[in-house]
C-alpha cells in the first residue's frame, strides 16, 4: 500500500491516506492501523494520518435470491440457504490521499 | 484523473475552508472537494491495495497461457504434508509430461532439496519475514525456471491459511492441502482460504483408523464453505488417491493445449 501511494504521488509528502476496507476483506482495520506507523517510517508517508471507511458486507442467497447483511462467510440465509454470493464487503481500496503542496 | 468517472486531473485545494460540490455537465456527477488543509491537495486513487500484485499475476497468467503451462498454487497450514504430497505426485506422474516446482518457505532450501531428489527442476523462494508468496516473486522464479511448453507448474506457498488467500499468483487454481490430523472443523475456521480454493486435497487419510476424525462432517463443512471445490483424498504413505490426483493434473495439462 505504501509503495502504491508512493508510486502515484512521487516525492510529495503525504499527510493523509483514505482507505476502504470491507468487513470480509480478510484485513483487520485495527491491525492495519497498528502496523501503519511502522510501515510508513522513512517513507513519504511518515506522519500521515490514516482514515479507514469500513464497508459492511452484503450477500445474495443463491437459493431464494434474497439479499442479506453478512458478518461472516459462514452466514446463512433466513431460508436456510448456505450458498451466499458476496455482493459487497471484500473491498481493500485506497480511495484517495492528501499530499502537502510545497 | 478521477478513476470513478474519468473527469480530469487531481483535485486541488484552495485557500478557503468550505466544501463546494459541483456538477460535471457531461454526466451530472457531483464531486465534493474537501478543504481541510490550506496547503494540501487531494489525489484520488480509487486503487485496490493489491492492484500491483493483481497486475503482475495477470502477466504471469498470460505467460502461462502462451506457453500452455498449467500452474497450481498449493496452500495449507504448516505440516499438512504439502511437500510429501508433491514428491509422491511427481513420482506418480513419472515423466508423462514435464513439470517444474516453485518452493516457498520463510527460510532454508530443505523443501527444494527434497523436490530435487525426485529429479524435477525446482526454485526455492525464501520470503524471510514474509508470510506468503506474491506475484512478483513467482514471476522471477518462473523466469529462472523457464518451464517448457505444456508443463505442470506446482507452486508450494508458505504454510499459512490466512494471507495467501489474498494474493493471486497467476495460477489456474489454488489447491488447498489439508490433513486429517488438523480436525474436521478447519474449513469453518479458515473460510477465506477454503473458499478461494478450486481444489482441496485431504491428506494422511491412512491415519483415519487411529483418529476420531469424522470424515463426513469434514466434507459437509467443506461443502458449506465451498460447494464447488474439487476434492481428493490421498495418502502419500500408502499411495491412496494419488493415481486420481495425478490423472486430474494430467487432464489440466492437456486442457492447456485444447
Amino acid at each position: 500500500m505504501v509503495a502504491a501511494v508512493a508510486d502515484t504521488v512521487g516525492p510529495l509528502r503525504v499527510v493523509r491516506v483514505h482507505l476502504q476496507i470491507g468487513a470480509l476483506a480478510g484485513v483487520v482495520p485495527d491491525a492495519l492501523r497498528f502496523c501503519f506507523e511502522a510501515c510508513v517510517r522513512d517513507t513519504s508517508l511518515a506522519n500521515a494520518s490514516l482514515e479507514i471507511d469500513e464497508v459492511p458486507a452484503r450477500g445474495r442467497c443463491k437459493g431464494c435470491g434474497a439479499e442479506l447483511a453478512m458478518s461472516s462467510l459462514l452466514d446463512e440465509c433466513a431460508c436456510g440457504g448456505m450458498e451466499i454470493e458476496v455482493l459487497a464487503g471484500q473491498e481493500l481500496r485506497i480511495k484517495d490521499v492528501e499530499v502537502e503542496v510545497q | 484523473m478521477c478513476a470513478t468517472c474519468g473527469c480530469g486531473d487531481v483535485e486541488h485545494e484552495h485557500e478557503h475552508e468550505h466544501a463546494h460540490p459541483h456538477t460535471h455537465p457531461e454526466h451530472e456527477l457531483e464531486h465534493a472537494h474537501a478543504h481541510e488543509h490550506a496547503h494540501a491537495r487531494r489525489i484520488s486513487l480509487e486503487q485496490d491495495v493489491l492492484a500491483k500484485n493483481d497486475r503482475l499475476a495477470a502477466k504471469n497468467r498470460a505467460l502461462f497461457t502462451a506457453r500452455n503451462i498449467a500452474a497450481f498454487n498449493f496452500t495449507s497450514s504448516p505440516g499438512s504434508g504439502k511437500t510429501t504430497l508433491l514428491q509422491a505426485l511427481i513420482k506418480q506422474i513419472g515423466g508423462r509430461f514435464p513439470l517444474a516446482v516453485i518452493e516457498g518457505d520463510q527460510e532454508t532450501a530443505r523443501d527444494a532439496d527434497r523436490i530435487r531428489e525426485t529429479g524435477a527442476p525446482v526454485v526455492q523462494i525464501n520470503t524471510r519475514t514474509g508470510c506468503h508468496l506474491d506475484a512478483r516473486m513467482v514471476g522471477a522464479a518462473v523466469s529462472a525456471l523457464d518451464p517448457p511448453r505444456g508443463s505442470l507448474l506446482l507452486i508450494e506457498n508458505v504454510g499459512n491459511l490466512v494471507c495467501p488467500a489474498l494474493f493471486d499468483l497467476g495460477e489456474r487454481a489454488k489447491a488447498l492441502i489439508f490433513s486429517v490430523t488438523e480436525g474436521e472443523d478447519k474449513p469453518l475456521k479458515y473460510p477465506h482460504m477454503f473458499r478461494a480454493a478450486g481444489i482441496v486435497v485431504l491428506t494422511k487419510i491412512d491415519l483415519l483408523p487411529h483418529l476420531d476424525f469424522d470424515l463426513d462432517e469434514c466434507l459437509a463443512n467443506l461443502r458449506r464453505v465451498n460447494p464447488d471445490a474439487r476434492i481428493f483424498q490421498t495418502s502419500s504413505k500408502d499411495g491412496t488417491g494419488l493415481a486420481a490426483f495425478s490423472d486430474f493434473m494430467a487432464s489440466q495439462v492437456a486442457m492447456t493445449r485444447a
